[in-house]
């Protein structure tokens, strides 16, 4: 699925860690400010992807375009500086920092945009309250609000965040949520990976599911039922006939 | 589709094999040959032993240490003591590297408070606190050095128990690490090496097995250090003893040779060796050459040479690694 | 009263070994590479330092002008060049690396200049002092070098703390795959540490030549210790901690001084070890990298 509008396009991926190969030949595009919903099972290979489209994770084969340039070769923070930005897995903030301290160095990427402190403090205020504090001393949520904060200040053309919702409350996720259409009115583009299968339909524009690195469903919610994501989620016989179907 | 499990088959039996050989052989040369052939032996033979004591410590249990030097001087000094009691110096220096690995005990437990590079320093300073402790007897020589009392008069006698211990010591040297390194303990020290945190998850005791290490590296150094005193007679200056120069012989040979193999330093003590009766005419400029050699070596040849060998052909003579073969119903494979 | 006197100048020698700890305190928390050549390369700078008043008749001082520049560019090539392949071979590499040069160094340096102390003078104020009280005197040098050791560290914490790379240099030590993520090399990030380490430790070579008069090529095999124990007895992770430890460390061995003339290094050394045995964190240790 390549489209010549796509901000940032992957073809042909094959990527792992190691001995072990965790994505196959996947195909990918993304459009310009839309908010694109990776989905799948633990281990399906959505943060795989991410790495590899960060450029954190080098992959085995395939190319990587930004603007129809390929990037492939590009080191990660490179990509960072071209507006390719990844809130990691695990959030990773920088311990010894204060969160201030983080969203400043979230900066390093030197981009001028409408991200800046204040910018991020106004859309993400549970942020702001806590300016001064050791971001060590965070809770999940707390800490998951200043990562997306972080990656803000590198005024991101794509902004990849994976597993925004792992290991948090509902009440937190909700919270986070909020500060989405506040960052797509700036023009940002979002790859979403999300496991909670109703928000994902909720809030993407499309959704592509994953299973054993393998794309096996892509579509807009509209034009998908649940029960259509959940066999291709899972596994279940008969998906859609448009991609491969792995055993 | 079955499997099983491969220590090196036949191959396995190669090393052990070769050494008892190279013992017998190398046994009989002092009635064969004179001392200028034996002499030099001796050097080569401890040489050995500290480089297989060395890679023990950073190549199988990752800890790299600049102060092995500190057991190599008690090995000399406690052979001294256990000397002055009557006991012969042949017999004396196992006695006196069972008693100096007795010393590492307590002293494992300070050094084990640092990690990584900060133990490195760490050995060192016990070095030196060895070093300077040592000094402050009288009956040890204070800084002078001192010779040993109690040794056999005839020297062709003497050369020869001389070269027959540093040749037990350096067999036992590598018999033991090879056993050591095919029993269960090695496969617990190579889990260690490549993955402390995953190791201590499966329940491998990881401290007490880096403790072990460390004693035993310590009981071979002290070894060492009987034998170069008991082929020198004595101690010219406890400086020289407790000396940092042989730390830096030891990560030479072992990182020439290739580190975290059993043969590998040996191979690379023979290149030391050679290059050292080779160049020693150059005096300073063949320390620097080492010491560019070292760097270049392990930025570019990680594995060493005997590493690489090993690599490219397959070929092990002290063979420690699992290879799981599969055996199918058609046919057994090798 | 001398008793004193020995605590006093203890305290003042810290100055000396707080600068020289500094760098090895930061290459280790920025990179997790312990410099085993950090000595070595304190000894090189003070060569350095000779060699610029032999071929200029620039002032002792003033050759520190040229001598930490020359050196932190030394720094940042090592790093380049030497350190950053070898950190991505594993733990043991950097070690074997910098011990590599803390064998190539003091030799090339026995070579070039033969085995006797080369001079850095300084004039009348190697002897310049103020007697405080009866038996207790404060040498003029001693007390500026404690002067600058306090400069050089609210410098960097000023660095570290308050500006952009210093911030970047902190999120180093914590993660740098992560900060590669926001768009910093962070190898250049390294680079510019290890620059700042060697500057920081050649002011601390060339300050120990003239304290000690001068340098001699394997002077600096006991310095990496002196450093390495005013780090850990500091605290690893507390820039304060270094003067801490050096000022403990200069007192035990002074004290030891006083008992006998053959035992200050001993006694720093069994300060030392004590306090790893009974407070393995050190006096002002943290977790927290630096």
């Amino acid at each position: 699925m390549s489209g010549t509008g796509s901000v940032c396009e992957v073809r042909g991926l094959d990527a792992g860690y190691g001995d072990f190969h965790a994505l196959f030949g996947v195909d990918l595009a993304v459009a310009e400010r839309e908010l694109l919903c990776l989905v799948g099972a633990n281990g399906a290979g959505k943060s795989t992807l991410l790495r590899a489209v960060a450029g954190a994770l080098r992959p085995f084969a395939g190319t990587i375009h930004l603007d129809g340039v390929d990037i492939t070769a590009l080191p990660d923070f490179e990509r960072a500086r071209r507006g390719l930005t990844l809130v990691p897995e695990g959030r990773k903030l920088f311990p010894s920092l204060t969160v201030e301290e983080n969203l400043l160095v979230g900066s390093g990427s030197r981009r001028s945009g409408p991200w800046d402190l204040d910018a991020v403090y106004e859309l993400l205020p549970l942020v702001a309250e806590r300016r001064a504090r050791g971001s060590a001393r965070l809770s999940g949520g707390e800490q998951q609000a200043v990562a997306i904060g972080r990656a803000l200040m590198s005024n991101p053309r794509v902004l990849l965040l994976d597993e925004v919702s792992l290991g948090l409350a509902p009440v937190v996720v909700e919270r986070l949520y909020e500060s989405l259409p506040g960052i797509r009115a700036a023009g940002t583009t979002v790859v979403l990976v999300e496991q909670d299968l109703g928000r994902t339909l909720d809030v993407a524009d499309r959704v592509v599911c994953l299973l054993e690195g393998r794309v096996v469903l892509t579509g807009r919610p509209a034009d998908l039922s649940r029960e259509a994501i959940t066999d291709a989620y899972f596994g279940h016989t008969n998906p859609q006939p448009s991609q491969a179907g792995p055993s | 589709m079955s499997t099983r499990v491969s220590r090196g088959g036949k191959a396995a039996l190669a090393g052990p094999g070769a050494t008892v050989v190279a013992f017998g052989v190398l046994g009989a040369l002092p009635y064969l040959v004179g001392p200028s052939v034996t002499g030099p032996l001796i050097e080569l033979f401890y040489l050995i032993t500290l480089a297989t004591m060395w890679n023990l410590l950073a190549g199988y249990a990752g800890m790299l240490s600049v102060g092995q030097q500190a057991y190599i001087g008690l090995g000399a000094y406690a052979l001294f003591v256990v000397n002055d009691y009557g006991i012969n110096p042949y017999l004396g220096t196992l006695i006196a590297a069972l008693v100096v690995a007795v010393i590492a005990l307590p002293v494992s437990f300070v050094a084990f408070r640092l990690r990584g590079g900060y133990f490195a320093i760490g050995t060192w300073v016990i070095a030196e606190v060895a070093r300077l402790i040592v000094v402050r007897f009288d009956v040890l020589g204070s800084g002078r050095g001192r010779t040993l009392s109690e040794i056999t008069d005839e020297p062709l006698l003497r050369r020869a128990y001389t070269y027959w211990l540093a040749l037990v010591v350096v067999v036992i040297a590598v018999l033991v690490t090879y056993a050591l390194l095919r029993s269960r303990f090695g496969l617990h020290l190579q889990s260690v090496r490549d993955d402390e945190v995953a190791a201590g998850s499966v329940g491998v005791r990881v401290t007490r097995l880096k403790r072990a290490v460390y004693l035993l590296s310590a009981a071979g150094g002290a070894a060492a250090g009987g034998v170069i005193c008991v082929s020198g007679l004595g101690i010219a200056s406890p400086a020289e003893i407790f000396g940092v120069q042989y730390s830096a012989f030891m990560i030479f040979m072992v990182v020439i040779g290739g580190l975290g193999t059993i043969e590998g330093p040996i191979v690379g003590a023979l290149i030391y060796y050679g290059l050292d009766q080779w160049l020693s005419q150059a005096g300073v400029w063949y320390l620097v050459g080492l010491g560019v050699a070292a760097i270049l070596i392990t930025l570019f040849l990680p594995r060493g040479v005997w590493g690489e060998f090993r690599h490219r052909t397959g070929v092990s003579v002290f063979p420690v690694s699992h290879r799981v073969i599969l055996t199918d119903s058609s046919a057994a494979h090798r | 009263m001398t008793l004193v006197n020995a605590i006093v100048q203890g305290v003042l020698a810290g100055g000396v070994f707080a600068v020289a700890a500094v760098g090895l305190s930061l290459l280790f928390g920025v990179m997790r590479v312990v410099n085993l050549a950090h000595g070595d390369l304190m000894i090189l700078a003070g060569y350095l330092a000779v060699l610029t008043l032999q071929l200029t008749g620039l002032s002792t001082w003033a050759s520190l002008l040229v001598v930490v520049p020359v050196m932190a560019l030394v720094g940042y090539v090592v790093q380049r060049v030497l350190l950053e392949r070898a950190l991505k071979l594993g733990e043991l590499a950097p070690l074997l690396v910098t011990f590599g040069l803390s064998v190539i160094i003091p030799n090339v340096l026995l070579e070039l200049f033969s085995r006797d102390a080369q001079p850095l003078p300084i004039g009348s104020l190697a002897t310049e002092g103020v007697g405080l009280t009866d038996g207790v005197s404060v040498g003029v040098f001693p007390v500026l070098t404690l002067v600058i050791a306090v400069v050089v560290l609210v410098g960097m914490q000023l660095f570290l703390g308050r500006t952009r790379t210093g911030r970047f240099m902190r999120a180093a030590a914590d993660d740098s795959a992560t900060l590669r993520l926001m768009g910093v090399d962070s190898r250049r990030i390294y680079a510019l540490a290890a620059a700042i380490a060697f500057a920081t430790l050649a002011l601390a070579g060339v300050l120990y030549g003239m304290r000690s008069g001068g340098v001699s090529p394997f002077d600096g095999q006991l310095l990496v210790l002196f450093a390495f124990e005013t780090v850990i007895i500091g605290g690893l992770g507390s820039l304060w901690g270094t003067l801490v430890g050096g000022v403990v460390l200069g007192v035990a061995q002074a004290v030891g001084g006083q008992i006998s003339p053959e035992l200050p290094l001993l006694v720093g050394h069994l300060v030392f070890l004590a306090i790893l045995v009974v407070r393995p964190n050190g006096l002002l240790g943290q977790r927290v990298a630096l």
